[in-house]
């Protein structure tokens, strides 16, 4: 006796908290049948705390969840799977030594041996392939695909578990735009076939391009629910920080001057002894910002590794046409920052502070040997404190208190907090990597600005970022990784996602025939070269 | 060396394999679900006291071999629930449990027995007896074949052939069953189980389970098989060279046999020759002792192949938030 059109799922005034943070207040969200409903919202807006709850991970403290209006208790992953929901997590949870085919039925195993199991599996699987473009290798292992096709085994998981309502968290965060691309295609299957989609994302585009509803949410509460073809992205925007945001960086043309940092053929191999940097060419000007685009391991860690100082390698880098070290004395981070090169390193939790250290101590690490913090054998601890308290307050660290430990801040305010650090030396060169991973929008607009008020004081920027977008928002320039190597450099003004994309994935020149199809085979000829070098 | 000899040390091999081999296939079950095993050796310490003990009173070695299991499976609880429930550190776990069991045997002991830390000599329905496999005897005179099946697989005890069995049994649970998939997964990527709808907690408590048993089985062997009587710390290091073994196996139960054999057949030659003369230089039976301890670095510093351990041994389930 279910109402005909019922929403597929309906939560009624759930709250969740943690301790003294409230990660969900009174939410309450109908999603129809045959639909892609996004989610979007800042990170820490608890958006994932929302789709935990509904996947069974956390129990709401307060609130009722109804599928397909009846109403459903999910006390664990069983019930969700029972109730007809499967989940993409953002981070993916496969066994990476297993095959795709073990993969899908672990959990789902149709009696105690597995031989029926497996062929049965085989079959779905084919069946499923055919029917949404999902089609992967099932004997394969998961550690020899490429991340768009982990994430189809992600999706045919939930489909063979008869999954009627999928969620994603975050799917395209690692894909190139082909894969995004293909993905989309995927859900647009799905939805045709009458599955119901929840696509949480912070990525504006995504949402336009292919929801038909969307939530917003903000610090734990559902602010709105529009329909997308009746919204802009200003307006969500402006729902999700609760203010105006510019989208677009405001910056004049560059007026580049010489060239202050060359690299010229730079050669690294790692501990695996593996060639992560072949041969990498490149010059940053005074003034300009070179943003560096790529697919997540290809390179570009390791470029930022050599340059900061913590990575050996051949080949020759030249800092105001002189050349520095590469391996053995005189290539510490410590050399580099004598030199006028400062790095924002892209893992700022590991690399760019020390959490359970005081926001006043990280904003001297690596510059802790400066005469002026010393008095006597002591350090002069006063001055730093003080100091910090400045740039705190000048780079609208919240809360602006010293004392606080790095780990209490938000993403955004720590990477605030590595900034002040390394711009506030007055450096000629700026290695920033990622500078807004898991930084909310609002951050976002006033790290981009510090980025181009620097680049506008005549500083040299190496930018390495995966996002697309920021790359486009930032560089003056835009070289292309790809497997270590250097595939093109491109002006903003003159290419689009499309022509990066495909760099991203390694294809030069004109594919001819299906752009995708040349993006996968070349993807897939890069995962079966890793796998190979790791036997 | 004649025939005969070398007939000889390779049934001495066998013997002393057997609990190297337990051993090695419990810790396999264990850590292949996610829990480092480094008290194997006071399991099997524990288990070889009780089994001697209560055979030795009850004058039943079935009995005995019961109570070797039980004691070795509560230990193995102790563990678990450090490990699991409690997601405390496995590797401070398991020393617990070697000197909890290397205390506690020899203070039972002399309490109970009074014969300085030692159970009284086992005999008659006590011990394991070796078991004369059908035809030994007519087959003993084909030449090769006959001695080698009558001295050599002929005239073990129950638990030599029970722990030989194990390994193609371990094999099939693993690889061909339900239980070992996700016994296998549960150590790889628990998050992943978790998600699947599958308790972790359950399958790494039955991996705990299943360890205390077979470690149980090792022990009784020791105290009612290979000898005839518990003495304190007769395990000696067993427990730590059958999880060299298990590096050396790449976590893998044929390998594990091939493992255990060839420690065994080190321990067969020092036992059977000390120190070894080779022409001039004599090799002493120390070098002999640590050679499993050798290889096993060697096979770690990836000399021979890599020897990558389950992605998630060692580290508590924790949900992520």
């Amino acid at each position: 006796m279910t109402d005909p059109i019922a929403p597929a799922i309906e939560l009624k005034g759930i709250s969740k908290a943690f301790g003294p943070v409230q990660a969900n207040k009174d939410i309450s969200i109908r999603v129809m049948p045959g639909t892609i409903h996004g989610i979007i919202g800042e990170n820490g807006a608890g958006k994932s705390t929302l789709m935990s709850i509904l996947y069974g991970f956390y129990k709401a403290d307060a609130g009722e969840v109804w599928i397909n209006g009846r109403k459903t208790e999910i006390p664990d992953s069983q019930a969700a799977i029972a109730a007809g929901i499967g989940m993409v997590f953002q981070h993916f949870k496969l066994v990476q030594n297993f095959t795709v085919l073990e993969n899908v039925i672990l959990g789902a195993e149709d009696g105690p041996m597995l031989g029926t199991s497996l062929a049965r599996a085989r079959g779905e699987l084919r069946a499923l392939a055919e029917e949404y473009e999902l089609s992967v290798d099932p004997d394969q292992l998961i550690e020899n695909l490429s991340v768009g096709h982990q994430q189809r085994v992600e999706i045919l998981k939930a489909l063979y578990r008869k999954a009627d309502i999928l969620i994603l968290d975050e799917p395209t965060g690692v894909l190139t735009p082909a894969e995004a691309d293909h993905l989309f295609r995927i859900l647009d299957n799905l939805r045709a076939e009458g599955k119901t989609i929840v696509l949480i994302t912070h990525k504006l585009r995504e949402i336009m391009e292919i929801t038909d509803t969307v939530s917003v949410m903000r610090r734990g509460e559902m602010t709105a629910t529009v329909k997308t073809a009746e919204t802009s992205p200003e307006q969500l925007a402006e729902l999700m920080v609760g203010r105006k945001v510019l989208l677009r960086v405001d910056k004049v043309p560059a007026r580049p001057g010489d060239a202050v940092l060359r690299v010229e053929n730079l050669r690294h191999v790692d501990s695996h002894g593996v060639e992560r940097l072949k041969g990498i060419s490149l010059e940053v000007r005074a003034g300009e910002i070179l943003g560096i685009a790529g697919v997540a391991g290809n390179g570009q860690s390791e470029l930022l590794e050599v340059l900061g100082g913590y990575a050996d390698a051949t080949g020759t880098v030249r800092v105001n046409g002189k050349e520095i070290a590469l391996s053995g004395p005189g290539s510490d981070g410590g050399a580099r920052r004598a030199c006028g090169i400062a790095h924002v390193p892209e893992d700022r939790q590991t690399e760019g502070l020390i959490m359970a250290y005081t926001a006043w101590e990280n904003t001297v690490f690596g510059y802790h040997r400066d005469p002026r913090y010393q008095s006597g054998v002591l350090m002069n601890n006063a001055l730093i404190r003080e100091e910090a308290q400045d740039k705190m307050t000048r780079y609208d660290v919240r809360p602006p208190n010293p004392q606080l430990a790095a780990r209490n801040f938000s993403g955004g305010n720590q990477q605030k907090i590595v900034l002040a650090r390394e711009i506030e030396r007055d450096p000629d060169i700026l290695l920033i990597g990622q500078p807004t991973r898991g930084v909310d929008i609002g951050a976002i607009e006033f790290i981009h600005q510090e980025i181009v008020r620097l680049r506008d004081k005549g500083k040299a920027i190496l930018l390495v970022s995966v996002e697309l977008d920021e790359i486009f928002s930032l560089s003056d320039r835009i070289a292309v990784m790809f497997d270590g190597r250097i595939m093109g450099e491109r002006l903003p003004d003159e290419t689009d996602q499309t022509e990066l994309g495909l760099l991203m994935a390694g294809v030069t020149g004109d594919p001819s025939g299906d752009p995708i199809k040349a993006v996968e085979a070349s993807l897939e000829d890069k995962a079966a070269r890793e796998a190979a070098s790791h036997d | 060396m004649d025939f005969a000899t070398l007939l000889q040390v390779l049934d001495s091999t066998v013997r002393l394999a057997t609990p190297l081999l337990l051993a090695c296939l419990a810790g396999l079950f264990s850590e292949r679900s996610g829990i480092v095993d480094i008290g194997l050796e006071g399991k099997m310490l524990a288990a070889a006291f009780a089994s001697a003990a209560i055979a030795a009173v009850t004058g039943s070695v079935w009995l005995g071999l019961l109570a070797g299991v039980v004691a070795s499976t509560l230990m193995s609880g102790i563990h678990g629930l450090a490990s699991i429930t409690f997601r405390g550190n496995q590797l401070i776990s398991g020393v617990a449990i070697n000197f909890l069991a290397s205390g506690l045997t020899v203070l039972i002991a002399q309490d109970w027995f009074g014969q300085g830390g030692r159970t009284p000599s086992l005999m008659g329905s006590g011990r394991f007896e070796p078991i004369t496999l059908p035809f030994a005897q007519a087959l003993s005179g084909v030449p090769v074949i006959g001695p080698i099946y009558a001295e050599l697989i002929s005239g073990h005890s129950i638990l030599v052939y029970v722990a030989f069995l194990m390994v193609p049994l371990s094999w099939f649970v693993l690889y061909r069953t339900r239980f070992g998939l996700r016994l296998r997964a549960v150590g790889e990527a628990p998050e992943a189980v978790d998600t699947a709808g599958v308790s972790v907690v359950g399958l790494r408590y039955a991996a705990i389970v299943i360890c205390g048993v077979l470690c149980g089985l090792a022990g009784a062997y020791l105290a009612t098989g290979l000898q005839a009587g518990f003495v304190r710390e007769m395990t000696a290091g067993r427990g730590y060279i059958a999880l060299a073994a298990l590096i050396f196996a790449k976590w893998r139960p044929w390998y594990a046999l091939f493992a255990c054999l060839l420690f065994g057949l080190l321990q067969a030659v020092a036992l059977r020759f000390q120190n070894i003369d080779l022409g001039g230089i004599t090799i002493p039976v120390q070098v002999m002792d640590a050679l499993p301890y050798i290889l096993t670095v060697i096979i770690l510093a990836g000399f021979v192949g890599k020897a990558i351990p389950p992605r998630a041994s060692g580290e508590p389930y924790q949900k992520e938030r």
